[in-house]
């Protein structure tokens, strides 16, 4: 009865898109209040029902009930509570209503927020995330329903992946999908301004914090999912661009691009079209990415479901919704031009280069990720494009984009000259290098001009970043939220630069053929094999590994790997022992009994790793301050004020 | 410098920059494509010798050979028309299985042999890689309880 209320909520929830797409648009062309006011009661309804729909198909997981086809395929008895509840998202019917709750949200969220808009602009708004509403909502009545009976039911469950039971695979789907799906409010703002033809520094204010939030989730949203595949795939990789990360960190590339085209657009009324070009791009290539994912063309480790009808639907869908967005940007973006003037070395200048890098980098894993479906389609061979080739191409952007990030943060808006902090950053960029040449001949012995450059750079933006605040103070200036925001999010790119460095210079992996008492040493340390017994788990039996980790005869830490054996059945699964340190992880997978007594050990030191995923952490949060700065939740009268004299100041 | 050369200057230089990037990136892209066949087609002297590529096929039953205490593995990868054998030597992944589609990455020798230096399964047990079905012209296997 659950499941039918659940799919019987989800109806209810498309017809309620179908009137807040209709009532939205509709009332903003005919100016009818009546039909804006229903527009904005339909979202309510919507996410309501969205969440029913949701709350239904947890309850089929909570209370094991396997007549449902998804909850069959997807979870066991045994299954632990926490997981049977993550399970829900844990494929693509249930991933797809999770796409559908965290857009509902969204909306409810602006619709709750933009009171103080101009009428028919928030209609269009919320017209056009209904149209997006309806696309997933009806992807799913049709093609994947997640409340499809199963009869007679499954006496017990297929299980879920048990790659996916782990907490941080748990939380990634939801995180992530706000940061996809968040990305769907720029966009819609964007059309909106398109369709009206005229664009303000009100607009962009208002684009800044939804688009900062998006990208903050995302940003969290990555490094979990990198995070997870450190420890869990059992490879020790932290980042492998496979396409499905490629599809997430692509919309990523966007947004940064898209949150400091914005800022210019703020302060200085420029880039118009452009930024309205990269809020379009960032929610297009997020609709990519679930195509990409959930349509099963890819050729991937990750990719969960294969049904070629499925990638049709999607296909039509993103074609409608980039197609159409970008004919009304070919139409009335020419209307948007803006005519201002800025010297070479402005800030300005700088952010120009940024959104160039960053959309060099982005355009080049675009290739790499498209270009095997293209060849495969055109029948010209099955190729993939290997991570050598990323990694290379990556630096090439990547390398300006860093150094200029240093000096770029302290010039002035439109005007030339960098004087008033010029010597300090010279003094910053010469304990760059001093920085960088010491920790190499020092802690490494190994000074190579990749790795020397890599520390440099990341040294050369944390310092600059620190200098911007101490400035600030010294010049009695005031130091708001989004420029806290800023010197943080830069900071945590110095860091993770830094980690990405350390790890890709210095890391150690090796397999060995071990038996009890036998010992194998990299990176300086000792692993010693030292005992083997088995274990047991709520679902699972296996074996665990002691393996007594030494430096120089000192005991270091003690790894646990794990061999795991799920009771629903299926392939052993790899549990690593990771010992986690500020300078470096020290990691051991247990991998197969070899005979004679050995077992096969993957064992990898991996200095710094921790920094990346710190300064993701880090970026993520500077990206929280900014979006919570004072100046976005200013009355409209208060900000205008504020802004004419910023823009006279 | 008028304001109308100097746009001309920033457009020369941004697609002189794009220019050459997409130079650079094509040349290296060429390096770096990793070609996928089947037995088959290795067979038949389509694989490039002394590249690495990629093969792929369904794991021989009872084909798997450890040479005991080491981490030496041998296998056959089969399209169920012909049949390549591999060598590899380290961690086999966890769904690595006989009678499961496989992915190695890698060259062949002088005798035939294809030397993997990374084995993949696919993370899904029910699941073949896509390749290796439409090599073996077969369909996926659905995902349905029996």
């Amino acid at each position: 009865m659950i499941p039918e209320l659940g799919h019987f909520a989800l109806i209810v929830a498309f017809l309620l898109s179908v009137a807040q797409a209709v009532f939205g648009l509709g009332g903003a062309a005919r100016r009818d209040g009546a039909w804006l006011a229903a527009a904005g009661s339909a979202v309510v309804g919507q996410f309501v029902f969205v969440a029913l729909s949701f709350g239904a198909l947890t309850w089929a997981f909570v209370e094991r009930d396997f007549s449902v086809l998804y909850v069959a395929t997807n979870s066991h008895s045994e299954l632990p509570l926490f997981y049977r509840v993550a399970a829900v998202w844990g494929a693509h019917e249930g991933s797809l209503l999770l796409w559908s709750l965290c857009l509902a949200g969204w909306t409810l969220g602006v619709v709750a927020a933009s009171r103080s808009l101009d009428a028919p602009f928030r209609g269009r708004v919320i017209g056009i995330l209904g149209i997006i509403s309806i696309g997933f909502q009806l992807f799913m009545l049709a093609t994947s329903n997640p409340f499809t009976r199963l009869v007679p039911a499954a006496p017990e469950g297929l299980d879920l992946n048990p790659l996916l039971q782990d907490f941080a695979l748990a939380v990634h789907p939801p995180i992530l999908y706000l940061g996809y799906v968040g990305f769907a409010v720029a966009f819609a703002f964007a059309c909106a301004t398109l369709i009206e033809g005229r664009l303000d520094a009100a607009w962009a204010r208002w684009t800044r914090p939804w688009t900062l939030a998006a990208w903050m989730f995302l940003t969290i949203g990555i490094a979990l999912g990198s995070w997870w595949a450190y420890y869990e795939l059992g490879w020790g990789g932290w980042w492998f661009w496979d396409p499905v990360e490629n599809a997430s960190f692509m919309p990523w590339l966007a947004g940064t691009a898209l949150i400091h085209s914005l800022a210019v657009t703020e302060k200085r009324g420029l880039f118009k079209s452009w930024t309205l070009l990269l809020a379009v791009a960032a929610f297009s290539l997020s609709l990519l990415g679930t195509f990409l994912v959930r349509s099963g063309i890819l050729i991937s480790v990750h990719a969960f479901a294969t049904d070629p009808a499925r990638g049709a639907f999607i296909l039509a869908f993103l074609g409608i919704v980039i197609g159409g967005a970008l004919v009304l940007y070919a139409w009335r973006a020419p209307r948007l031009a803006s005519s201002a003037s800025f010297e070479p070395t402005s800030r300005e200048s700088f952010l120009l280069l940024n959104n160039a890098l960053l959309v060099a980098a982005l355009s080049l894993i675009l290739l790499g990720t498209l270009y095997p479906l293209f060849m495969d389609a055109l029948e010209l061979g099955k190729v993939t494009v290997g991570a050598p080739w990323f990694n290379l191409m990556f630096l090439v952007p990547m390398l300006p984009l860093l150094l200029l990030l240093g000096i770029g943060m302290h010039a002035a808006w439109k005007r030339g000259h960098l004087l008033t902090v010029r010597s300090r950053l010279w003094i910053a960029a010469g304990c760059a290098i001093a920085g960088a040449l010491l920790i190499g001949a020092l802690a490494y012995a190994d000074l190579r001009p990749i790795t020397t450059l890599g520390f440099a750079l990341a040294l050369w933006v944390m310092l600059s970043s620190l200098l911007m605040p101490l400035a600030r103070l010294r010049a009695r200036q005031p130091l708001p939220a989004a420029v806290v925001g800023m010197v943080v999010a830069h900071f945590g790119v110095g860091l993770a630069t830094f980690g990405i460095t350390g790890v890709q210079s210095f890391k150690v992996e090796k397999d060995f053929a071990l038996a009890v008492g036998e010992a194998a040493s990299i990176g300086g340390y000792d692993f010693r094999f030292s005992a083997l017994r088995d274990v047991r788990g709520a679902n699972f039996t296996g074996v665990e590994a002691d393996i007594l980790v030494s430096r120089d005869g000192e005991k270091v830490t003690m790894l646990q790997p794990q061999k795991r054996l799920y009771n629903s059945g299926g392939n052993p699964m790899t549990e690593a022992g990771i010992e986690v340190g500020p300078t470096r992880d020290l990691f051991a997978a247990l991998g197969d009994n070899l005979g004679e007594g050995r077992w096969s050990v993957r064992l990898q030191y991996k200095p710094l790793i921790r920094y990346i995923w710190l300064g993701a952490i880090l970026v993520a949060f500077g990206g929280l301050l900014a979006a919570l700065d004072r100046r976005y939740r200013l009355p409209a009268r208060a900000r205008d004020a504020q802004t004419s004299a910023a823009t006279a100041s | 410098m008028t304001p109308r050369r100097k746009r001309l200057l920033a457009v020369l230089a941004i697609l002189a920059g794009v220019g050459i990037a997409t130079a650079l990136a094509m040349l290296a892209f060429r390096e770096n494509l990793l070609y996928f066949y089947n037995p088959t087609q290795v067979l038949a002297g389509d694989a490039p010798g002394g590249r690495t590529f990629r093969i792929g096929g369904m794991v021989t039953q009872g084909s798997v050979q450890r040479t005991p205490g080491s981490l030496e593995v041998r296998f056959v990868v089969t399209d169920y028309r012909n049949s390549v054998p591999v060598r590899y030597e380290g961690l086999l992944p966890d769904l690595f299985r006989e009678g499961q589609g496989v992915v190695a990455h890698g060259r062949i020798d002088a005798s035939g042999e294809f030397v993997a230096d990374e084995v993949l399964a696919k993370h899904d047990e029910n699941y073949m890689p896509p390749e290796v079905a439409e090599s073996l012209h077969a369909p996926t296997p659905m995902q349905v309880p029996e």
